[in-house]
Order: structure tokens, then sequence, then C-alpha cells
């Protein structure tokens, strides 16, 4: 047995490091690439905690919505197919429920201070409503 | 032959660069001489002409030797055109003193002079020296926009042309390029293509890669356009939409464009400018466009980031494709209204 720290501990104290300790320390070009590297460690550190709960989440909407069973990658590929023959909400109910939740999910490890979060939250729920209640 | 005192196999860019100063400025020499950018295609290079008169800051512009274009790239003879075109319409642009020609020695590329100022958005946004401009930029945004589209297209070079078709054709073709499915992606377009407005009434120069980031700014305001390089013909609504794209807004989202204030100011100085009447759906059309423009550059970069360029930063790109996503489904949802 391995001894702690888990990884996910050593990744964020290295990007501490990179962001209070060595940041400050360098000049504009440099500090910003620092600051680069201490964003791509905790996005390291969000994917290995939520990679397989996401994967299997979005799995298993993925086969609700096409009745079909098969590998992420492969379902993606075939509701892929069937956006571009021009399916949509009407032809696959819940397609933009699913769509929503994957790319908040995905956002979430990539980009979770993105501005644009909050405002489309509040876009979707309105959407959400009007699907409910048609 | 330029350099007869070289060693065989030393790097001839610098003497050429001396030649050349003093071709272009009879009698200086040239001094601090450095690169400040370089990708896979283009390379910038700041250097100082010193002369008797006194020294003159330059920027080379150039291919970087053995590169393969971008498809979009305008190229620089016609970015060059583009700049001067646009400099006589009164759009502030950075003067180009020399267009690199064979006998340089340096490839494809021209020299500007040096324009000071800040391009860093975030400074523009939030430092206490641009408060005043902060308030009069939309303003600026949107003239500067109305001047460039009124350039003349007959004093322009052949160039790329794009409206709303060719547009549409080189999203699918770069999505059909991409290995990994995008199921939002493919939603977009779809959504692209039913609601495509008809071609614009005329093709129009337009920038193709209008803001902040690209402008030079100073307390008194825009200084100077740069990057010309996806200068194309189009729809004139493509620039008024690619500055209100989420990520031009650097966290202010609440205000469309740039960060800085709203579309409505933008488009009345646009029409105040010359610019014809804005189309405000047509416009929130190009966003839609602009952001699945970026999210496939983003994709791309997962090539680069594998190949010729394997930094933190161009993997960290691609991981932006998501940022793209969440402002698709917003705007597709959101409609011409929303953000």
């Amino acid at each position: 047995m391995l001894d702690d720290p888990r990884p996910e501990e050593l990744l964020a104290a290295v990007a501490r490091l990179l962001r209070e300790e060595i940041g400050p320390q360098l000049t504009d070009a440099a500090a910003f690439h620092a600051r680069v590297a201490a964003n791509a460690l905790d996005l390291v550190r969000r994917q290995i905690a939520d990679e397989a709960a996401i994967d299997a989440a979005e799995n298993a909407r993925l086969a609700a919505l096409l009745g079909t069973s098969g590998t992420t990658a492969g379902l993606n590929r075939l509701l892929a197919a069937r956006l571009r023959a021009g399916a949509g909400e009407a032809e696959m109910p819940g397609l933009m429920d699913h769509l929503w939740e994957t790319t908040l999910a995905k956002i979430a490890v990539d980009q979770p201070r993105y501005a644009s979060i909050a405002p489309a939250l509040a876009i979707r729920a309105a959407r959400r409503r009007e699907r409910k209640n048609a | 032959m330029d350099a007869p005192a070289m060693d065989v196999g030393a790097d001839p860019f610098p003497a050429r660069m001396a030649v050349l100063v003093a071709r272009i400025d009879p009698g200086a020499s040239l001094a601090n001489l450095r690169r400040l950018s370089g990708g896979a295609s283009q390379e910038t290079w700041a250097f100082d002409a010193v002369g008797p008169a006194g020294t003159r800051r330059l920027i080379l512009r150039r291919a970087a030797p053995g590169a393969v274009p971008h498809p979009m790239a305008a190229g620089f003879t016609v970015e060059a055109a583009a700049i001067r075109a646009a400099a006589a319409q009164g759009v502030p642009c950075p003067h180009v003193r020399h267009e690199l020609e064979p006998a340089d020695g340096l490839g494809e590329g021209f020299v500007t002079d040096h324009v000071e100022g800040e391009t860093l958005a975030r400074r523009i946004q939030r430092d206490e020296a641009f408060a005043a401009t902060r308030e009069t930029m939309v303003a600026s945004f949107g003239a500067i926009l109305a001047r460039i589209h009124r350039v003349p297209v007959a004093v322009l070079p052949p160039m790329r042309r794009s409206g709303v078709a060719a547009a549409l054709e080189a999203i699918r073709e770069s999505l059909d390029a991409d290995p990994t499915p995008r199921p939002v992606f493919e939603l977009a377009l779809g959504w692209a293509a039913r609601h495509a407005p008809p071609e614009p009434e005329r093709l129009a120069l337009v920038h193709g890669d209008f803001r902040l980031g690209n402008v030079i700014t100073g307390p008194e305001g825009v200084r100077a356009v740069l990057d010309w390089e996806l200068a194309h013909l189009g729809d004139p609504a493509e620039d008024l939409a690619w500055i209100s794209l989420p990520p031009w807004r650097f966290g202010r989202i609440e205000r469309p464009v740039a960060g800085l204030g709203s579309r409505a100011d933008m488009f009345e100085a646009y029409a105040r400018t010359g610019g014809a009447p804005v189309d405000a759906a047509r416009v929130h059309w190009w966003e839609v466009m602009g952001s699945l423009r970026w999210g496939l550059f983003c994709a791309e970069m997962l090539a680069r980031f594998r190949g010729d360029d394997p930094s933190v930063e161009r993997g960290m790109i691609v991981r932006r494709i998501s940022e793209s996503e969440i402002d698709l489904l917003a705007a597709i949802e959101g409609g011409v209204d929303a953000g």
C-alpha cells in the first residue's frame, strides 16, 4: 500500500506553490505561465476526482436518450450523427436536458469559474419550465 | 551576399535585419532586435532603428520560415493592404513602413511602427488609468467598425470571400475533421443552418478578429487596431458579433461588448458613423457562429499540443471547448435578447 499524501493532495500543494510562492517572484510572461500551470493542476485534480462519475452519468443519459447501450464515445458519435441528420428535442425528448447536464459537468472540471455559467443556468431554468408546461 | 563576414551556417536573420534597417531608414542602424512572439506560422519581432535624428521603434511580422499558412489567413500582402485602406478611412492602425521583398531575404511579412499602449483586456477593463476610456470605448468600437466596413472593396487586392453560406461550410468542414464527436456543436450548427439569414447585400472588408487583446489602448482611447490576419470580405455583422463573444468579455459577462458596455451603444455609434442599420437577429446569429468558430479553434489546438507546441498553455486552450459549448446552449436557448 502506498503512503499518503494522496495524489490530489500533492497536486493541490504544487498548484499552491506555483500560485502563491513562485508566481509572485516572476515577471509578466513567466508569471502568466505559472498561473496557467497551477490552473492545469487544479483541472487534473478535479478530473481525477470526478471523471468516473461524470462518464457513468453521461453514459446512462445517452443510453436512455438513444434507446441503446455502448461506450460513452460510441453513444456520443451516434447522438452527433442524429443531430446532424436533423433530430431535435421533438424526436429525442430530453435532448436539451442531456446536453445541458453534460456541458455543465464538463465545465465544472475544465473552467468552474467561467463567468457565463450563472447566466446560462438562469436561461436553462426558464426554458426547462416552458418545456415542462408545454 | 548581404553579410559576407558571417560564418557559414550562422543564422543570417540579424544581418539581414541590419541591411533592412539601413534600407528603410537611411543612416540608421539596427538595435534591440528581440522576438515578441512566435507560433508555427508567424513570428513577431520588435527592433529599433537608431539614427542621427533619433530612435524609431519598429515591429516586424513575418511568416515563420518553412511555415504553411493557415487556410483562413489573409496573407501579409492582403493584411498590409487592409491596414492601409482602413487607415485611409480614419481607423487607428499601425503605420505600415515596409512590405518585405524577395531581395530582403526575410520571407513574407511587413514592418510597422511600434505603437505604445495597453493590450491586456483585464487592465483596460479594471485599471484606474483607463476609467475615462472605458466610458467611450464601446462607442469607439462601433465607429471603428463602421469605418472598416466602408472601405471601398475596389482598393483591396483579391482576398478570401466568406459570407453566410461559406461560413456555414467552413464550420461543417472543421466539425467533420474533428475526430471527437461533439453533440453540442452539431446542435448549434443545425440551429445555425436552419436560422441562417440571407447573404448580406454586399460583402464588406471584415476585420475577422476584432476584440480586446487586438487593440492597443491609451488613456485617451484606441490607438491602433492590430491582427488583421483573418481579414476577409464578409458580412459586417460578423465583426459586430465577434466582439461580444462571452470569452472576450474577460469575466465581465453582464456587459456584452468586450465586458465594457451594451450592444445598443455600439450599434448606435456604428449607425452614427455611417454604418448600415444593425439587424440584432443577424448579429446574434453571427455570435452563435463565432462561438462555434472559437470552440472548433480550441479543438484544433489538440493536434498542435501533441505536435509542435506541447506547452501547458496550448493544452489548456483545448480544455476551453466546454466554454463555447455552454455559450452555445445559452445563446440558442436564450435567443437574441439574452446576454
